[in-house]
């Protein structure tokens, strides 16, 4: 198993996959709950994480979280004071990548890794990478798994939740925190403008084939899965950059499952 | 003991005072509605008693250990949510598939378990809402506005079913609704709210109280009657209709 490790292609298709896994089951609550811009704003804040994280030389990990975790909170709190949700989302995204981008420019011997983080380094992942992506996707999802039915009544209705005991903030919480971890464990794989792709086109791409959530959610991560392999491979065979090559893949599953359903269902 | 048990119950949203010192409770086995111009109210009172509204003063009380079945005023299931009936049913508690059929029969929604929610018919949801609500054998069964969207013999019959469940499990029921004629004949007993307690009582007493008519007009108590006598008619439902929403309009 270790000598396994030692190959990058290996190492790198396990952190795909382990993104895949914990990304897959989250994403189908952000695409219930129509979060996708939320999702957009966590990441895109998650650069300045990455700035911070650098100038202050701790752990990029770390530093994601915290941001992604901050920038999750504030737009909770911040909704439904007066902005439209997609305005206000809108604003924070743009302005957090840009202030991002800024203070990374301010690290000296920076700039040449900066396209690692925009769009992932997938191939660079070591061991250490692995522990930590493999970790957070586990605690992602033992959180999900965990509050599962919680979630889900939340996210049909705050009131039926209350009745039953349900406290729709928390779950809000948790769902944020869930996310803040998502962006801090994807962003050496597909990077902070690639995240949200990875959590809403498997999920999208699985509905039609899902009767209940929870086979959404399970399909959407066996698709999540084979996107990752196998944009991995695509991007080896032609020198192609890994993490746009996966969600090339991700978005032709989509056309390709949302096409073959919408011909099925036409079917006399 | 009562069930439910509100004492100088005050809501403000902002600057507004929506529910102004609210007393009242709620016993075993009765079927009790709330009456009230849009905006008087209604549904905060209900959220409040279900905790989803948090009191600015005054306080609920429930029994210990309360059951309340709650069947919400719409729920909107996003289209990309695929989800059983069946599967909706074992939220958030996971139910066995013959308490579900159970609850499907008793709700009259018993051929309805593997079909989406998405699917079904507003009369269809509003039963399989239902089910849900009777799922954890209520001793307290809460409808807010459960008929809306559903036409006068559709909601007549939801009624009728109503009272019928509550024969066959002895819960307490507390519904709002704007449906006068068809609830006040079903009910024990009537609050007319209006941000506070305007008048309560029997049907029959509340539908004759000055404070009543003056929110309501008075066609309603003739409707009441019309409805206990030829509730087959629903001609005269639609002929009543529009007389209540003049006086609706009137009064505000």
């Amino acid at each position: 198993m270790m000598g396994l490790l030692d190959d990058f292609l290996i190492r790198a298709a396990l952190a795909g996959i382990g993104v895949a896994l914990a990304a897959a089951p989250l994403g189908c609550f952000v695409v219930w709950r129509r979060m996708a811009y939320f999702g957009d704003a966590t990441a895109h804040a998650s650069i300045l994480g990455v700035a911070l994280a650098l100038s202050f030389d701790i752990s990029i990990f770390a530093g994601v979280l915290a941001m992604a975790l901050a920038m999750a909170t504030t737009v909770s709190a911040l909704a439904g004071r007066g902005y439209a949700m997609d305005t206000l989302l809108g604003v924070l995204a743009h302005s957090s990548l840009a202030f991002g981008l800024v203070a990374v420019s301010f690290l000296s011997g920076v700039r040449i890794d900066l396209m690692a983080y925009l769009f992932g380094d997938i191939l660079a992942v070591g061991r250490g990478d692995l522990a930590v992506i493999w970790g957070g996707a586990l605690v992602v999802l033992a959180l999900l798994w965990w509050r599962w039915s919680a979630l889900l009544t939340a996210t049909l209705n705050p009131d039926l939740a209350h009745a039953a005991g349900i406290d729709p903030r928390r779950e809000q919480m948790v769902l944020t925190l869930a996310l803040a971890v998502v962006v801090a464990v994807a962003i050496k794989v597909v990077g902070v403008l690639l995240i949200a792709a990875m959590l809403l086109i498997p999920a999208a791409a699985a509905r039609p084939f899902a009767r209940t959530p929870e086979s959404m959610a399970v399909v959407a991560a066996l698709l999540g899965m084979l996107a990752a392999t196998g944009g991995l491979q695509l991007a080896f065979v032609f020198d192609t950059p890994a993490g746009p090559s996966i969600v090339c893949l991700a978005a032709v599953s989509f056309a390709v499952c949302s096409l073959g359903s919408a011909l099925y269902r036409g079917r006399p | 003991m009562s069930l439910i048990s509100l004492q100088d119950l005050s809501v403000r949203h902002g600057g507004n005072t929506v529910l102004s010192k609210v007393s009242l409770n709620i016993d075993p086995g009765e079927i009790v509605t709330v009456v009230g111009p849009n905006g008087s109210g209604k549904s905060t009172l209900l959220r409040s008693i279900i905790g989803a509204q948090r009191a600015t003063a005054g306080a609920v009380r429930r029994a210990p250990g309360l059951r309340i079945g709650y069947v919400p005023q719409k729920l909107h299931i996003d289209p990309t949510l695929p989800l059983t009936v069946r599967r909706f049913l074992s939220l958030p508690q996971r139910v066995s598939d013959r308490r579900a059929a159970e609850a499907l029969e008793q709700a009259g929604a018993g051929n309805l378990a593997a079909r989406q929610m998405a699917d079904l018919s507003g009369g269809q949801f509003q039963r399989v809402l239902l089910a849900r609500a009777l799922l954890c054998d209520p001793q307290l069964l809460i409808l807010d506005e459960a008929t809306q969207g559903l036409d006068q013999p559709g909601s007549a019959a939801f009624y009728q079913r109503i009272e019928k469940v509550r024969q066959d499990l002895g819960c307490a029921v507390l519904m709002v609704s704007h449906e006068l004629h068809v609830v006040m004949a079903a009910s024990d007993r009537v609050i007319c709210l209006n941000g506070h307690v305007c008048c309560e009582g029997a049907p029959e007493h509340v539908a004759s109280a000055p404070e009543y008519r003056a929110l309501f007009g008075t066609g309603t108590q003739g409707a009441l009657a019309l409805y206990r006598h030829e509730h087959n008619h629903s001609h005269d439902h639609d002929g009543h209709d529009c007389a209540h929403d003049h006086h609706h309009e009137a009064a505000e």
